[in-house]
């Protein structure tokens, strides 16, 4: 690394303001021209197509996307659908679902996922076969563990009719058949499926923590319970935000899961706002609505997130 | 097991209160272990089942007499559409996609999470911000748009063929997967090795700039040997998302023989009529999804040793 | 093959050379018939194109009853990659014809006599402004009653003639513990059970009107609230397990005898066929109680798209041979469904395909043929899964009354027009 001696020492990124030649000039560059393509291609295959699909919500697309400008009557439908409480509009399903998956899921896979690696992390013998069995459902598609899920939780062929083949008769579960339960069953897939992943990160950041933090507040007679809560958890700040990344995406894409195990739920019951865009988008051809939800979909996400992601990274020390 | 850190042994002291610490420890591991293995353990004995003893019996029970027949068949005889010779010939489709999206997808992210913490400019964070948002657009309504452009994409390259001689992939049904995937993938893979590597010490970085390294030089030599655990958790999702993906699969493969692995299995597995044959199609999807097991069961090696080699640095 | 090209290029002009030399001698076939018996019965079609010299280029896309592959084929349209043809269902078709990426089959049409062979009714959907864009390869109909007859003369019941009949032969099962009806609670399946039930409450002229011309005033009717309230007698015959179950579950319920009746399209009967079961012996195909005479139908097809000069030859060959008799006939055999054309013989058929045949064409003959609201052949997309959504909630209880219904259906089917 040495053989590399030119006037550099004293930069840093930061403060760099060079007045050298055209190579260190490029160096200084480097990084951003490094950055340049990823982000050129979010800017255009990302926002592009958002600032696309708000266009195509205010006109009237149908079967194919439509660019004569008509107003806002997919968003007044959505609108009036929000408060069709009685029956439950699609759309109004979608988005209480959208709040109760949303919570459980990110809550209780973050909850078990962190759970989990804490107990993987008290010098486990067999971590290496235990590991791979939390991890593996990611790895499977949901296009056939739905069927095993479906038919886990269906009162005639799954749990409930083992069990009572097994003596237990008055055992009850049919949760996946009842309207109101049904996104629970989807819950219970969905946390099956990504808290191993997810006890995989805290893991990672567990192993990453500094053995000498530790040891010192156990000197200092930390309990436990004391010493995870003050001193690990704050520290697998940054894991949070990953984990909470991935289950936020996970669960606002949680079409797959919706459509294999439930097909959609007794009248529509299960369904997400995932599903209600692409049914509106694709199966209804009522696009300009499906872009619409589309669009309210980020807007939530925004009013979410944003506020979220703007604390996290503001506040770094450095 | 040598290696006393176990703070359960600082705050009690007890003999007793330590062995039942265990026990309660190894316990709710083996409990949560049943609850992951479960659905798979269904599936595996279903594959094993003839669709006799699948249509009258328990589902938890073990086949009675177990056939490897379900194997065979959803290997090399059961029908993806006309063809009926089995999922295989989708393997190589799946591998030539996959393999190069992770790897490019990866790569772009850990020089992104570089530059993003170590090589901070003016307006970083928004910039991060902005990737890292990009990770929720739902792909169903990038379907489209993306489908235009990869169509313009495929008229420029008949141009190019038809001007240089070569299209240089465009139009390509695999490449234009690949670049989807990479699209939509960078956003994760950045935040993932931007978070890693703001745990890095910069210490490091600095004082290899003090001694003169390049941009380059400091990223091949500094980082990467330290990002062992990240980029296995990367590799480890981009792989099971990319390979597992469907809609961007069935849309983009196109009319050509690109399709990968997931429309198969889903051609397999997703007919409307027609006795299902359970046992095939779970056969199917074990045989489907090996390459991502695999992948976990490899990775999970390379976790531990790159988390060991990782702790050095603290 | 070669010289067979080289002959016919010899033949033709200087500017035919150029057109033809380079003609692609394949199809490229977007569908979604990936199981055993719809695969079977289309690879007769792949076979009679390879004797022509045609290969086939298989472009499968399964799930949701041809969601995935609409999804698909939308992404291939906008790209510009336009398969040969596309397995499509009724007003697809239209929308695609009216973006204009279908192609024009007419000079085949006329040459075949598809004009005279197939019925109006299927026609204003392969039909656009004039034009053959798509070329029809069945006929399904829905309003049947698949019964096990086992079930049925241990119960000692016989023939529905009417909707009372029905509900009483469904109390005897009841009483004789056999699950009365098979019903799978996906909302295509109830949307599919009701079409028939409203033709039975109404008769033909109100489904006309109601499900086809979604004519206000029959839609709020009395008849149509006596329709839901017929429907929720029905559902109190199902099992409790009955939601999500998929339909070919509910058809093996009545194979195996644990049902005694399933209300289905005749695509049931190739669950039948492939459980080696025969008409008259082990079931009995009845047409929904009360709806002798007419038929609701749904067909698939097949549309052409506006595909490279170098692939329309090869396109017209498929057409050709979807609409041959021969194929006509050994595809619905397998099938279940009858022949798009009325001029194929049906001797290949069984009892159920035959009457199929012969009820075809009386209703053809007589105005009794009518589009299924809940296959996409009685209204667009748009209307037609409102409807299925509003059926669906009142069949699982979002929907309480046959009074709300009836103004959730108007408000629906309103509300996406």
């Amino acid at each position: 690394m040495s053989t590399v001696a030119t006037s550099q020492i004293k930069l840093t990124p930061e403060h760099a303001r060079p007045r050298a030649s055209v190579r260190s000039r490029l160096q200084d560059a480097l990084p951003k021209i490094v950055l340049a393509p990823s982000f050129a291609i979010t800017i255009v295959f990302v926002y592009g197509f958002i600032l696309w699909t708000i266009y195509l919500s205010f006109t009237n697309s149908k079967t194919f996307p439509s660019y004569v400008l008509t107003g806002s009557r997919a968003y007044q439908r959505l609108w009036g659908w929000t408060f069709d409480t009685d029956p439950p509009s699609s759309w109004y399903t979608s988005i209480t679902n959208m709040g109760i998956f949303g919570f459980l899921y990110i809550f209780i896979c973050l909850a078990l996922g962190l759970f989990l690696a804490i107990l993987l992390d008290q010098k486990i013998r067999g971590e290496g076969v235990l590991r791979p069995i939390y991890l593996y459902p990611m790895a499977l598609s949901f296009i056939v563990t739905g069927v095993a899920w479906k038919w886990f939780l269906d009162p005639g062929l799954g749990l409930e009719q083992t069990l009572h083949q097994w003596g237990w008769t008055s055992f009850h579960f049919d949760w996946i058949k009842n309207k109101d339960f049904v996104i629970y069953t989807v819950v219970i897939a969905g946390v099956w499926q990504a808290s191993g992943f997810i006890m995989a990160m805290f893991l990672a950041g567990l192993r990453g923590i500094d053995g000498e933090i530790m040891k010192a507040a156990q000197i200092d007679g930390a309990t436990t319970f004391q010493l995870y809560r003050r001193i690990v958890i704050p520290l697998l700040r940054p894991i949070f935000l990953s984990a909470f990344i991935v289950l936020a995406h996970l669960a606002i894409k949680s079409y797959d899961l919706v459509v294999a195990l439930t097909s959609g739920g007794p009248g529509g019951s299960a369904w997400l706002p995932s599903n209600f865009m692409y049914e509106y988008t694709f199966k209804r051809n009522e696009m300009a609505v499906g872009s619409a939800s589309a669009v309210i979909m980020l807007m939530t996400i925004v009013a979410i997130i944003v506020p979220y992601l703007y604390s996290e990274l503001r506040e770094k020390p450095r | 097991m040598s290696a006393v850190t176990t703070p359960a042994r600082q705050a009690s002291g007890g003999v007793n209160v330590k062995v039942i610490n265990r026990i309660v420890i190894y316990g709710l591991l083996a409990l949560f272990a049943l609850f992951y293995l479960m659905p798979l353990f269904v599936m595996l004995v279903t594959s094993f089942k003839t669709m006799d003893e699948i249509q009258n019996g328990n589902m938890l029970a073990l086949p009675r007499a177990p056939t490897f027949d379900p194997w065979l068949k959803a290997w090399g005889e059961t029908c993806v559409g006309l063809t009926c010779a089995g999922i295989k010939g989708y393997f190589w489709n799946s591998i030539k996609m996959v393999v190069p999206a992770v790897l490019i997808s990866t790569m772009l992210g850990a020089l992104n999470g570089y530059v993003l913490t170590k090589w901070r400019f003016r307006g970083a964070t928004l910039v991060f911000g902005l990737m890292l948002f990009a990770c929720f657009i739902p792909f169903q309504s990038v379907l489209l748009p993306m489908a235009t452009i990869l169509g313009s994409l495929g008229r420029f390259g008949v141009t190019l063929q038809n001007a240089t001689g070569t299209s240089f992939g465009l139009g390509n049904p695999t490449v234009n997967l690949v670049f989807v995937h990479v699209v939509y993938g960078i956003g994760f893979t950045t935040l993932f090795f931007r978070n890693y590597y703001e745990a890095f010490p910069t210490e490091l970085v600095k004082a290899a700039q003090v001694d003169g390294a390049s941009f380059f030089q400091i990223f091949r030599r500094i980082m990467l040997p330290n990002s062992m655990p990240i980029f296995v958790v990367t590799v480890i999702y981009q792989f099971t998302n990319i390979w597992n993906d469907f809609l961007f699969a069935s849309a983009y493969a196109g009319t050509g023989d690109a399709m990968p692995m997931t429309v198969a299995l889903n051609n397999v597995v997703n007919t409307s009529t027609g006795v299902v044959e359970y046992n095939v199609n779970m056969a199917a999807a074990m045989i489907a999804a090996l390459p991502t097991l695999l992948v976990y069961v490899l990775a999970g090696r390379y976790f531990v040793r790159g988390l060991m080699a990782g702790a050095v640095k603290g | 093959m070669l010289r067979k090209l080289l002959i016919g290029t010899a033949l033709a002009s200087g500017l035919a050379f150029a057109a033809h030399a380079e003609d692609v001698k394949e199809v490229q076939m977007l569908h979604w018939w990936t199981s055993g018996g719809e695969a079977a019965a289309l690879n007769v079609l792949k076979g009679d194109l390879a004797k022509e010299g045609y290969a086939w280029k298989d472009v499968p896309v399964a799930g949701g009853g041809g969601d995935a592959a609409m999804t698909a084929l939308k992404a291939m349209v906008a790209a510009g990659n336009y398969p040969t043809a596309s397995q499509m269902l009724g007003y697809t078709v239209l929308d695609y014809a009216a973006a204009g990426v279908m192609g024009d089959l007419t000079e085949t049409a006329k040459k075949e006599g598809w004009d005279k062979s197939v019925p109006a009714a299927l026609q204003k959907f392969s039909v656009y402004d004039g034009k053959w864009v798509a070329a029809p390869v069945n006929v399904h109909s829905v309003n049947w009653l698949w019964i096990n007859k086992a079930v049925l003369d241990k119960i000692g019941g016989t023939e529905p003639k009417t909707f009372d009949d029905f509900v009483a032969l469904l109390d005897k099962a009841k009483a004789a513990g056999v699950i009365p009806l098979a019903l799978g609670g996906q909302n295509w399946q109830e949307a599919t059970m009701f079409d028939s039930v409203v033709l039975s409450t109404g008769g033909p002229e109100f489904y006309k009107k109601a499900f086809n011309d979604l004519d206000d005033a029959s839609l709020k009717s009395d008849t149509m609230k006596k329709s839901f309230d017929n429907l929720a007698k029905l559902v109190t015959y199902v099992d409790p397990n009955f939601s999500g179950r998929d339909w070919n579950l509910a058809t093996a319920m009545v194979i195996k005898g644990d049902a005694l009746v399933q209300v289905m399209g005749d695509w049931a009967k190739g669950e039948f066929n492939a459980a080696k079961k025969t008409p008259g012996t082990d079931f009995l195909c009845y047409r929904f109680p009360g709806t002798d005479g007419s038929v609701i139908y749904n067909s698939d097809m097949f549309g052409m798209f506006n595909v490279p000069d170098d692939r329309k030859a090869a396109q017209v060959a498929l057409a050709t041979a979807t609409l041959s008799k021969s194929f006509q006939s050994a595809f619905n055999v397998v099938k279940g469904s009858v022949p798009a054309r009325t001029d194929v013989p049906d001797t290949d058929f069984d009892a159920c395909g035959k009457k199929g045949i012969a009820d075809l064409k009386a209703a053809n003959e007589g105005g009794t043929l009518f589009g299924s609201l809940a296959q996409g052949y009685g209204a667009p997309p748009a209307v037609a899964n409102a409807y299925k959504d509003v059926v669906s909630k009142f069949v699982h209880g979002q929907i309480k009354t046959s009074d709300e219904a009836v103004t959730e259906l108007v408000k629906a089917i309103d509300d996406a027009k």
